[in-house]
């Protein structure tokens, strides 16, 4: 297996340790990650030269958080992909990189969805959103969006409620190791059949926490990299798309991670049997599923038989996930939990994960992530890091 | 499907809705087709969505169609249904399934009308 040389890497991470933050402002915690990722990179401030930022950035955005953060850039962007935003953002800061637009770019997340309030089962709709006429009325939610997509694949796979619970219980095994986590009690397949419904087919054990907090990530240029301290991660592969209804050609079972993936995976030049880590975005059980199957990691339909008995727990299974616990344990910043997916894959690629769960000699990992909602529209985002 | 009534709140009335909801008001349930690649498409845009012609009309359809998918929302008071229905003439939209009874992936539906909270009427479906 040969892969190809880097282009830029990922210097910095940082996760705010933050679960509860009635007291901060978002801007405040945007700034902690910053300055939590500079201390991780062992660089300043005034390194930064790009400065790149979601939907969750308070005011306009980089013109509000490039003068909040007081930094001289000469490139920005800012891409609302939802929760995978972060993903595709370490890819965009690599493409300005490799365009000699910048040498260190600084991608910030934060939000306080647990301090206001926000619940996934209350519908959301932002003014001028082109299909609020035709669907909002139907009080579509976070949780019953997926609970279309998880009933759907059932019916076409025989997937089962026992099957998407194992997925949780993994990601239990590895929360009980993190001390930042919300939820740390290791849970059952029973447990989590046990749980309410929330949406049908859906419990509540299902679906990922709502957390206050945030995170940062700084990619710099290999030459930059090399002259850090820290273990060197390059990006090697990445892919993005966006899904949807397609004018009424619905197909829930299958998510926008079949042609990221695939664009990853190409770029690499590696296959998925190579991931030795993969962090896969867990708003539910059923997105983790079915990203599975779209990156190729098992066929399309055999996702419930992949993930069931302990498959994904690190240390015992076939292929270790989200081992900080992930959305559905851990912490979903924002209700955007692009970030920490990069950021678990670091830890792993640098060997600074929780030694119960660290993945020995891990060199090769990849981070998916899914933003809106896979039962309506949704964005898909991969990337492939590899530890030189 | 839930058993009690449930609110919708209104789809607000613009320009890409206003024709549709005359339609409804008169008990028709219309579709936009396209002039030019003779397609149609859900939900409904000015612009044909699959060749980008500005040659789009209104055409009134059976309103038959068979359930995609659904969820029961366990959590609202009272649960509802979402769902998604593949109409007989091709596209799927989301939805609302409504009426008493199991529902399953495949069964037949039938179109009808439900005022939202302010009368303006939404598209529904109840077993055919």
């Amino acid at each position: 297996m040969t892969t190809r040389p880097a282009r830029a890497c990922i210097v910095g991470a940082f996760e705010h340790p933050t679960r509860k933050a009635p007291d901060k402002t978002v801007a405040q915690l945007h700034a902690e990650c910053a300055a939590g990722a500079l201390r991780d990179a062992g660089l300043g401030k005034d390194d930064i030269d790009a400065y790149f930022c979601s939907g969750d950035a308070p005011g306009m955005g980089p013109t509000s958080m490039i003068d909040h953060l007081n930094l001289k850039v000469r490139h920005t962007e800012s891409t609302d992909l939802g929760g995978t935003s972060y993903i595709s953002l370490v890819a965009h800061a690599r493409d300005a990189i490799v365009a000699g637009r910048c040498n260190v770019a600084l991608i910030t997340l934060a939000g306080r969805p647990r301090s206001e309030g926000s619940s996934g089962t209350v519908p959301r709709t932002r003014a001028g959103t082109p299909e609020a006429p035709w669907e909002a009325p139907y009080g579509i939610t976070t949780v019953n969006g997926y609970g279309m997509v998880a009933l759907r694949h059932m019916h076409d796979f025989g997937t089962t409620s026992e099957q998407l619970a194992w997925i949780k219980v993994a990601a239990s095994h590895h929360a009980q190791h993190n001390p930042h986590a919300m939820l740390r009690e290791v849970v059952t397949v029973q447990d989590v059949l046990d749980s309410p419904v929330i949406s049908d087919p859906l419990h509540r054990l299902d679906c990922c926490v709502v957390s206050d907090g945030g995170g940062a990530l700084i990619v710099a240029r290999p030459e930059i990299a090399s002259s850090l301290k820290r273990p060197i991660v390059k990006v090697i592969g990445s892919g993005e798309t966006v899904r949807g209804p397609r004018a009424g050609d619905v197909d829930l079972t299958t998510t926008g991670a079949a042609q990221s993936g695939a664009a990853a995976f190409a770029e690499a030049g590696i296959k998925p049997a190579d991931i030795q880590y993969a962090s896969i975005y867990d708003s539910f059980t059923i997105t983790v599923l079915l990203q599975l199957e779209d990156l190729g990691f098992c066929k399309k339909g055999e996702g419930g038989r992949f993930v069931a008995d302990g498959n994904l727990i690190s240390g015992s299974g076939r292929l270790p996930f989200n081992t900080d616990g992930g959305g559905l344990c851990n912490n979903h910043p924002a209700n955007r939990g692009g970030i920490t997916k990069v950021i678990e894959a670091v830890r792993q690629l640098r060997g600074e994960a929780h030694p119960a769960v660290q993945v020995k000699g891990c060199a090769l990992a990849l981070a998916q992530g899914t933003g809106g909602n896979l039962g309506s529209r949704h964005a898909s985002s991969t990337l492939i890091l590899e530890r030189e | 499907m839930s058993t009690k009534a449930r609110v919708m709140p209104s789809p607000g009335i613009g320009p890409d809705n206003e024709a549709f909801v005359a339609a409804a008001r008169e008990g028709r349930f219309v579709l936009r087709f396209c002039d030019d690649c003779g397609k149609t498409h859900w939900y409904p845009r000015a612009i044909c969505p699959h060749c980008t012609s500005s040659n789009t009309q209104w055409k009134p359809v059976s309103g038959r169609g068979t359930v995609y998918s659904y969820s029961t929302m366990q959590r609202a008071d009272p649960p509802y249904t979402l769902a998604y229905v593949t109409l007989a003439e091709g596209p799927t939209m989301l939805t609302n399934l409504v009426g008493d009874g199991p529902c399953r992936i495949g069964m037949p539906v039938q179109v009808q009308f439900v005022d939202s909270e302010d009368g303006t009427p939404v598209p529904v479906f109840g077993r055919a």
